[in-house]
C-alpha cells in the first residue's frame, strides 16, 4: 500500500487523501484578458517533472502542500502551505 | 488432421507473411509525419495514402506498434454518447468498424454484443432518459430498460448490487461491440504499409523545428526529417510533444488500468458497465473476463500497476457478480490516458502551420481508432477541419466553448 505522510497526521494510506492539483497562481479576473482567463482556467503543464501540488488528508479535511515527482510517483516532500518548510 | 496442419504450417510454399515492412532508413523528407504508431496515427497515415493519395508520408513510433493505448484498453466500442457532436462521430466510428474486417482482410473478431450501462440512482436514470433521446434523435439503437428487462437478461447479475447499490435500471445500447485491439493496428499498418507508408519503430521524436510559424522539421533519434506536416497522435505522451514547441493544452495525463481473469466458459455476452460502481465488464472471445474501472486520481506518468486498484475494482465486481469469487486475476496493466476537463477530444489544426494534434482522447479512444483516422487525414490532406471533427478543435477552450461529455464518456464520476 502507498503511502502519504500528512504534515499533521504522519504516514496514511493514499486511499485517504485527495489529489487537487499542481499550485498555480491566478491572474486577476478583473485586469486580465479573456485569453489569459481561459489558459488559467484550462491549461495545465503535465509534462513529468517534480511539481507543487494540492493534496487533502479527507477524513480530517487538512489541505497541504506535497511536492511530487510525476514521472516516477514518488512524494519528494510534504508541508503546510506557508509552513517554513516552503 | 493436425498433422496436416503442421505440414502445411511448415511447407515453405505457405510463408507467414509479416504485416509490414521494415524500411532501413529514414528519408531526408516527408510529405506528412505522423508521431505515434497507434491505432489513431497509424489510421490517419492509412486513410491519407487510401482516400487522398498522399503515399510519401512515415509513421515514427518510440517503441511498437500498438505498444501503447492501443493495446492497453478494455476494447469497447460504443456510440451512445451525449452530446450531439459526439453522437454523430462515435456513430461514424461504429459504421466504420462493422466494415473494418473486410477492408483488411483481417480477422478483427469485431463482435457485436449489446451494451449495458446499470442506474443505480434515480438521478443516473435521468441521465439515461436524456442519453436515450439524444441517440435515438440521431438514429442510435439506444433504449432505456427496466429492472424485469434485467432480470432477464442477466441472470446471473445480482440487482441488488451488494446490498448497496441497488441496479434500478439501464442504457441499452444494442450496436455495443467489442474488437481484438492489437489486430486493429496491425491491420491499419499493413494496409498503409502497401500504399506505400514507411513505419519505423523505435525512432523517438526528440524535438520539432518551426520556421515563421509553421513546422519545418522533426528531430528524432534516428536523424532529421524536413516536411511541411507533422500529425502528433501520442496520447498521453502529448504534453511532452507539446512543450517541444511551447504550446500548452488542457490535457492532463493520469493512469488508467484494468486486468483480466483466467478463461472460463461463456457466460456473458453483453458488455455491463456501471458508473456508480466503477466497473465495466465483457467476455473476451478467449472466455477471459476484461475488466476495468475509473482513472487513478491523480497525474502521473507510469504505467505501474496497483494492488489498491485490483481489490477495489475486484470488490465491485463481486457486488454484481457474486458468483465469482473463486475467479482468479491473471494480468494487470495500465496505460496513461490524456485527459480534457470536457472529456471531449482535441483534433485538428493548432496555432503552429502544418502541425495538428490527435489528442485528448482519455479513456475513450479506441472506439474512435477509425473515425479519428479518417477526419484527420481530411483535415491534413485539405486544410480544413471535418465536419465531424468541428466540435473538438483546441480553439473551443479559448473560446469557453466546450463539449461535455462527461455523463458518457467515462465511469468515475
Amino acid at each position: 500500500m502507498k503511502l502519504m505522510d500528512c504534515p499533521i497526521h504522519g504516514k496514511r494510506p493514499i486511499s485517504e487523501f485527495l489529489y487537487g492539483g499542481e499550485i498555480r497562481e491566478s491572474p486577476d479576473p478583473d485586469t486580465c484578458t479573456d485569453g489569459a482567463w481561459a489558459d488559467y482556467v484550462f491549461s495545465r503543464n503535465s509534462v513529468p517533472g517534480i511539481k507543487r501540488e494540492w493534496w487533502c488528508h479527507v477524513p480530517s479535511t487538512t489541505w497541504f502542500v506535497a511536492e511530487r515527482d510525476t514521472g516516477a510517483g514518488d512524494v519528494l516532500k510534504t508541508y503546510l502551505y506557508g509552513s517554513p518548510a516552503s | 488432421m493436425p498433422w496436416r496442419l503442421l505440414r502445411y504450417a511448415m511447407n515453405p510454399a505457405h510463408p507467414d507473411g509479416r504485416m509490414f515492412s521494415r524500411p532501413e532508413k529514414l528519408r531526408n523528407r516527408y510529405d506528412v509525419v505522423i508521431i505515434g504508431g497507434g491505432g489513431h496515427g497509424l489510421a490517419a497515415a492509412y486513410y491519407l495514402a487510401r482516400e487522398h493519395g498522399i503515399r510519401n508520408v512515415c509513421v515514427l513510433e518510440k517503441g511498437y506498434i500498438g505498444g501503447g493505448n492501443t493495446g492497453r484498453n478494455t476494447t469497447i466500442i460504443r456510440s451512445n454518447y451525449i452530446t450531439p457532436e459526439g453522437v454523430r462521430f462515435y456513430d461514424e466510428s461504429v459504421r466504420l468498424w462493422q466494415d473494418l474486417s473486410e477492408d483488411f482482410d483481417l480477422n478483427l473478431f469485431y463482435a457485436t454484443r449489446g451494451h449495458y450501462t446499470l442506474a443505480h440512482s434515480d438521478s443516473a436514470m435521468r441521465t439515461m432518459r436524456l442519453r436515450a433521446e439524444i441517440n435515438k434523435h440521431y438514429g442510435i439503437a439506444s433504449e432505456v430498460v427496466d429492472r424485469e428487462i434485467l432480470r432477464r437478461e442477466l441472470p446471473m447479475m445480482d440487482l441488488s448490487g451488494g446490498g448497496h447499490a441497488p441496479v434500478l435500471g439501464a442504457l441499452y445500447h444494442a450496436p455495443g461491440a467489442i474488437a481484438r485491439h492489437d489486430a486493429v493496428a496491425w491491420g491499419y499498418a499493413r494496409g498503409a504499409d502497401r500504399r506505400g507508408v514507411e513505419i519505423h519503430q523505435q525512432t523517438e521524436v526528440l524535438g520539432l523545428a518551426v520556421r515563421s510559424g509553421k513546422i519545418h522539421a522533426v528531430q528524432t533519434s534516428r536523424g532529421t526529417i524536413e516536411t511541411d506536416s507533422v500529425l502528433c497522435a501520442v496520447a498521453g505522451a502529448t504534453p511532452r510533444i507539446l512543450a517541444m514547441l511551447g504550446l500548452t493544452s488542457p490535457v492532463c495525463v493520469h493512469p488508467l488500468q484494468a486486468m483480466v481473469s483466467e478463461p472460463v466458459k461463456p457466460w456473458l455476452d453483453p458488455i455491463v458497465v456501471s458508473g456508480s460502481l466503477h466497473v465495466y465488464v465483457s467476455q473476451s472471445a478467449r472466455g477471459e473476463l476484461v475488466l476495468g474501472a475509473s482513472l487513478d486520481p491523480y497525474e502521473l506518468h507510469s504505467t505501474r500497476s496497483t494492488l489498491d486498484f485490483a481489490e477495489g475494482l475486484s470488490a465491485h465486481i463481486l457486488d454484481l457478480f457474486p458468483f465469482l469469487s473463486q475467479i482468479r486475476i491473471v494480468r494487470q496493466w495500465a496505460g496513461m490516458a490524456d485527459m480534457t476537463p470536457d472529456f471531449s477530444p482535441i483534433m485538428g489544426k493548432t496555432p503552429i502551420g502544418g502541425f495538428y494534434l490527435d489528442a485528448g482522447w482519455g479513456t475513450w479512444g479506441f472506439k474512435a481508432t477509425p473515425v479519428a483516422g479518417k477526419t484527420m487525414a481530411h483535415t491534413i490532406a485539405t486544410g480544413r477541419e471535418h465536419p465531424l471533427a468541428a466540435g473538438f478543435s483546441l480553439e473551443r477552450f479559448r473560446n469557453f466553448a466546450l463539449t461535455g461529455e462527461k455523463g458518457a464518456a467515462a465511469v468515475g464520476h
